[in-house]
């Protein structure tokens, strides 16, 4: 099919901003692009860092780059952590918002509502709001039947974060699904499939491809903020690096461990956004 | 066709639709004999289109009825009702349709299974003649995307076949193709209609409509301005604006 043809030289910038607008639109929030430039940013802050720790160091302590390698094991664990209240998160929210998703096209009004009101408290809540509201309203155990079963505070945390990343994948696959021409709703009527068969059998396949990399960017933006965790009293990196930190008891360290951890992200969350923009790139041209 | 003008399979009576204030269909009545061929013609937003999607029950109507085999389709409310008119009233649309992330076999096969609830190996025998019968016998594995227009097209209209439907509605179904793929899809249905097949056409392909119709709807303004056999319509139109257009298009 041909498309129609837009001379290059006329708003070349109001076009690409336009599509960067619809992009972020589609993604929920706003897409993560991380350069590497970035990352050489970032080192250049470890290394800096690392330098000014031992330029304000004594004598008879031990070496920067000694003392982060020693506590490395246990920020690793740490970073673990982040990643398993991450992939618990992402998963729970994934499969909350794709039935808020699918509740948003609803054909019963009180459920597209509730479904959009849901979304939208959510969606544009704080992160840190709703973090708070989970570690402080459920209660740290729950008896059923006699049993008591304890909530530890990484699970409410987990609740927490699960929360946001719900709403913006409720937004995510609605998004997808009327993005789906509508006349292929009208092919699938026309050859009397119902609206169940027509959402799952064929608007949600050809969905499946649009939605991969916004839900992609969302993880990565999770797993920067589980962070969050830190603020209620979860054992993730960044608590274990400020217990570090206190533990050495040099203040000139300070910027060395932060940028360390930094890094950490980055070298985590930089191959997922470049695989983001890779994908975004193939099916842009497929469509 | 004598046995063919006796019993109408398709009746429309003074049908009324509107958009909102904007009224497209201000009274159409016309009948389909079982078997017939009929081509409606017309220029642009005349709401030939709207009219085939009313008769299968796409567009709901504000007045008059519409009759397709034993379905009063004006009555139609459920989804269920609406689903047992559409296994008997298949429709190909201009611009295909296709479901992408499906081959062209499994585009066919899908509509029998999942509807019609038949079994998988019967319904990919059906499915496999009929791409052979639009000539895509070797492409039955093939995307949409990497089919031409003419060949989507042929597609789409086994995949409507596949569905044994008793009627066969074809919006301007050649209008998105190329002069050279247009013939291809239009001896797909001239065979269909010398099979018996009853097919109502939306068309600016006149010289197919004449060769091919057994009547011909002259549609203007939501109204059908005249009608006719196609030799008496194309040759001898009555009315000065069916004449006015055919002078332009012919």
């Amino acid at each position: 099919m041909r498309q129609p043809q837009v001379l290059p030289v006329l708003l070349p910038a109001a076009e690409r901003l336009a599509k960067a607008a619809m992009r972020e639109r589609a993604s929920g929030a706003r897409a993560l692009r991380l350069e590497p430039a970035h990352g050489v940013a970032l080192f250049a802050a470890f290394v800096l860092g690392c330098g000014v720790a031992q330029a304000q160091s004594r004598s008879y302590d031990p070496s920067i780059l000694a003392t982060i390698w020693k506590w490395t094991p246990l920020l690793a664990r740490g970073f673990a952590f982040n990643l398993a209240i991450s992939f618990v998160a992402m998963a729970i929210g994934s499969i909350a918002g794709f039935f808020l998703g699918f509740a948003q096209i609803s054909l019963l009004p009180a459920v597209k509502r509730g479904a959009w009101l849901t979304t939208h408290f959510f969606r544009n809540a704080p992160w840190l709001v709703l973090l708070f509201y989970c570690m402080f309203l459920l209660p740290f155990q729950v008896t059923v039947f006699g049993v008591t079963i304890p909530i530890p505070d990484w699970t409410k945390a987990t609740l927490g974060l699960a929360l946001p990343v719900m709403a913006n994948v409720s937004e995510i696959v609605r998004g997808a699904i009327q993005s789906i021409p509508t006349t292929q709703w009208e092919a699938a009527a026309s050859l009397a499939f119902n609206r169940r068969q027509t959402q799952w059998m064929i608007i949600f396949p050809q969905c499946i491809k649009r939605m991969l990399p916004p839900w992609m960017n969302l993880y990565a933006i999770l797993t920067m903020s589980t962070v969050l965790a830190s603020i209620v009293g979860v054992n993730e990196m960044m608590t274990l690096t400020q217990r570090a930190l206190s533990a050495e008891n040099r203040p000139g360290l300070l910027l060395a461990f932060y940028s360390y951890v930094l890094l950490w992200f980055f070298v985590y969350c930089y191959p997922i956004a470049r695989w983001t923009v890779r994908l975004e790139a193939r099916y842009a041209v497929r469509q | 066709m004598p046995e063919a003008s006796t019993r109408p399979i398709v009746v429309v009576d003074d049908v009324h639709q509107s958009f909102g204030e904007v009224e497209v269909l201000k009274g159409v009545s016309f009948t389909v004999a079982k078997g017939g061929v009929v081509c409606i013609i017309g220029p642009s937003g005349s709401g030939k289109s709207t009219l085939l999607r009313c008769i299968n029950g796409l567009v709901p109507i504000q007045r008059g009825s519409i009759r397709v085999a034993s379905f009063d389709v004006h009555a139609l409310r459920t989804d269920k009702e609406k689903i047992a008119l559409r296994k008997e009233v298949s429709m190909v649309f201009q611009q295909y349709n296709l479901f992408p992330h499906k081959t062209a076999l499994q585009n066919v096969m899908m509509a029998p299974i999942h509807v019609l609830r038949e079994k998988p190996d019967e319904v990919r025998a059906r499915a496999i003649a009929l791409l052979t019968k639009v000539g895509l016998a070797a492409k039955q594995d093939a995307y949409p995307g990497e089919l031409s227009g003419g060949q989507q097209q042929r597609v789409a209209i086994a995949r409507s076949l596949a569905m044994r439907p008793e009627v066969m509605l074809f919006d301007e179904v050649t209008a998105a193709l190329d002069p050279e793929t247009v013939k291809e899809v239009l001896n797909t249905i001239r065979g269909l209609a010398q099979e018996g097949m009853t097919c109502i056409l939306v068309t600016h392909e006149m010289r197919f409509a004449r060769e091919i119709a057994d009547e011909v709807h002259f549609t203007d303004g939501g109204r059908i301005v005249e009608s006719a056999p196609p030799a008496e319509l194309f040759d001898h139109p009555k009315v000065d604006r069916t004449r006015a257009f055919l002078s332009q298009v012919l």
